[in-house]
């Protein structure tokens, strides 16, 4: 399915759920309501014609502390039966958490512990969400436009 | 005190051991530790613990330039420079709507295909020392030295070659290169036939992988596993054949799959790969176009030496190249390339800076060893050796 395609029928299905879209460079990204992600996602992975069964990658972006809101955290879905691929955003400030998709894919735990660590974003229902590159008992998470390139320590 | 060793001393009558496997542990394949909780022989609980190669690969890059970035990727997965190399340099490309002369994607596919065969035969001689097949080690890696001269000379570096660069590459071959690849191409047959008689029918080696490590085609993806490890699942997957890139539409070659899901079948399916990725070589060789190495992009591409040095643009262009880079437009892309080991993607975010804003690799080792534990638990100790091995992880990629 292309991105026109996929950009329709969803706009039908979710409406007022979708923030805002946006095609670049042949790449369709939808910017969703946080609590509309997880209901989306088992969507996706599920309907037909669509089955975004392989979540690609997982990731968050931070747009620094003024910002608001100041964090981005980007799923990148990927359908193996059909090759097709979707982005999805949601926005959150300090302090807010997005729904966990590792129940949607298992594949998204340790991607979720990995923005855990590095970006200090929470996610709600996740079932071991520990730090997984950094010490347990590290101070700070390193990819927040924030956080000094050489750490605190010196 | 770690979690699981509180649990189990809870109960001291239990019968439950903790043994700590790594961060020095020779099958680990770097310094990857994992917590085991064995029940006599059988693993009951594993739990990978990571980290110990972070390097903050990411938040460095945050701080480089775009070609300076290549650098640090050629670090990230150790087996696969030219891999890593190619992702990046192809997402720069995306935003920057670069076209790339077909010598270049030529030369790019030829280079990143014996990288995947460098990786591979180191993978096998690893697998196969793990195992106990020691003489393994020793064949594999005089086929990998053949591979690292060849890198040598068209680079300057083995492991870390750099060669590639947003728009092109940095040299052309150097004169008689392609004959000695495809030299290579005629000597790599008999080499393999040779792993075959060391590890195929060897029955030492199948004892300890036929059956070993299961993983169903479902689990498999939902585990997001990518590359080798998922084809032995029997998901035909492979990103150079489901979203080609860099002109591999152009070639003739064969996505090796397996159903039965083990350690065995990745070993094959590796082992086939290995054979696929030689016959793009060779294409790659016989049917090199000439022309230019470099995109027509001025603003984006260094000029040649040459015109450096005779043409006032080109002189202008490469010190403003050299001294500020250049600027990429807004925006965003996910890039995924077929890497050694599964899904190698590059995600990128641009402010319209010379650097990029965010960038973040999805790397297939990180999430292919998520899946580690669903495929230890329940067997044998001795077999999460077995395991890690198929699953072929670098820490240097899993720790970034």
């Amino acid at each position: 399915m292309n991105t026109d395609a996929q950009l329709r029928l969803l706009q039908e299905r979710f409406k007022t759920d979708i923030l805002e879209h946006k095609v670049q460079w042949g790449e369709l990204t939808l910017t969703l309501a946080r609590n509309s992600l997880v209901p989306a996602c088992v969507y996706l992975r599920d309907a037909s014609g669509l089955e975004f069964n392989f979540l690609s990658d997982l990731t968050a972006v931070d747009w620094g502390p003024e910002a608001e809101p100041r964090f981005e955290v980007v799923y990148a879905l990927y359908s193996i039966k059909h090759h097709h691929r979707l982005r999805l955003k949601v926005t959150l400030d300090e302090g807010e958490r997005a729904g966990t998709v590792s129940t949607v894919w298992k594949t998204a735990n340790w991607h979720e512990r990995e923005v855990f660590d590095m970006f200090g974003i929470r996610f709600e229902g996740h079932p071991d969400l520990r730090r997984i590159l950094m010490a347990d008992d590290y101070e700070g998470h390193p990819l927040r436009k924030d956080f000094p390139l050489r750490g605190y320590s010196r | 005190m770690s979690q699981v060793l509180i649990e189990v001393r809870k109960k001291p009558l239990d019968s439950r051991m903790v043994l700590n496997m790594g961060p020095q542990h020779p099958s680990t394949h770097g310094v990857l530790r994992i917590e085991l909780t064995l029940d006599g022989e059988r693993v009951v609980k594993a739990v990978p613990d990571l980290g110990y190669l972070h390097t903050g690969m990411e938040k460095l890059a945050e701080h480089k330039r775009y070609n300076h970035v290549i650098t640090i990727l050629d670090r990230m997965d150790y087996l696969n420079s030219m891999g890593n190399d190619l992702g990046f340099v192809l997402a720069v490309e995306k935003m920057l709507e670069l076209e790339i002369p077909p010598r270049a994607q030529y030369i790019r596919v030829m280079l990143t295909e014996l990288q995947r065969i460098a990786s591979h035969v180191v993978w096998i001689g690893t697998h196969g020392l793990d195992l106990g097949a020691m003489s393994m080690f020793f064949y594999s890696f005089r086929e990998r030295e053949a591979i690292m001269q060849l890198f040598e000379a068209v680079s300057g570096g083995r492991m870390t070659p750099s060669y590639f660069r947003v728009g092109g590459l940095s040299l052309d071959l150097p004169d008689g290169f392609l004959r000695r690849v495809l030299d290579y191409c005629d000597a790599l047959p008999g080499a393999l036939a040779e792993f075959d008689t060391l590890l195929t029918g060897n029955p030492i080696f199948r004892m300890r992988t036929e059956g070993i490590g299961h993983l169903s085609a479902r689990e498999a993806i939902d585990w997001g596993i990518s590359g080798p490890t998922l084809r032995a699942s029997g998901v035909a997957y492979d990103v150079r054949r489901a979203n080609p890139y860099s002109s591999y539409d152009e070639f003739d070659f064969e996505i090796p799959t397996r159903s039965e899901g083990d350690v065995y079948a990745r070993y094959l399916v590796r082992r086939d790969e290995m054979k696929e990725s030689m016959k793009i070589v060779r294409q790659a060789a016989e049917n090199m176009p000439s022309g230019p190495i470099k995109a027509h992009a001025p603003r984006f591409v260094l000029p040649d030496r040459q015109l450096m040095k005779t043409q006032m643009d080109a002189l202008i262009y490469h010190f403003l190249i050299t001294c500020e880079g250049f600027p990429v437009p807004k925006g965003e892309v996910y890039f995924p390339i077929e890497g050694s080991k599964g899904e190698l993607g590059v995600y990128l975010v641009s402010d319209g800076g010379n650097k990029p804003y965010r960038m973040h690799v999805r790397g297939p080792s990180f999430i292919n060893l998520q899946a580690l534990p669903a495929m230890v638990v329940g067997g044998l100790l001795a077999d999460v050796v077995a395991v890690i091995g198929s699953i072929d992880i670098v820490l240097g990629e899993v720790d970034r």
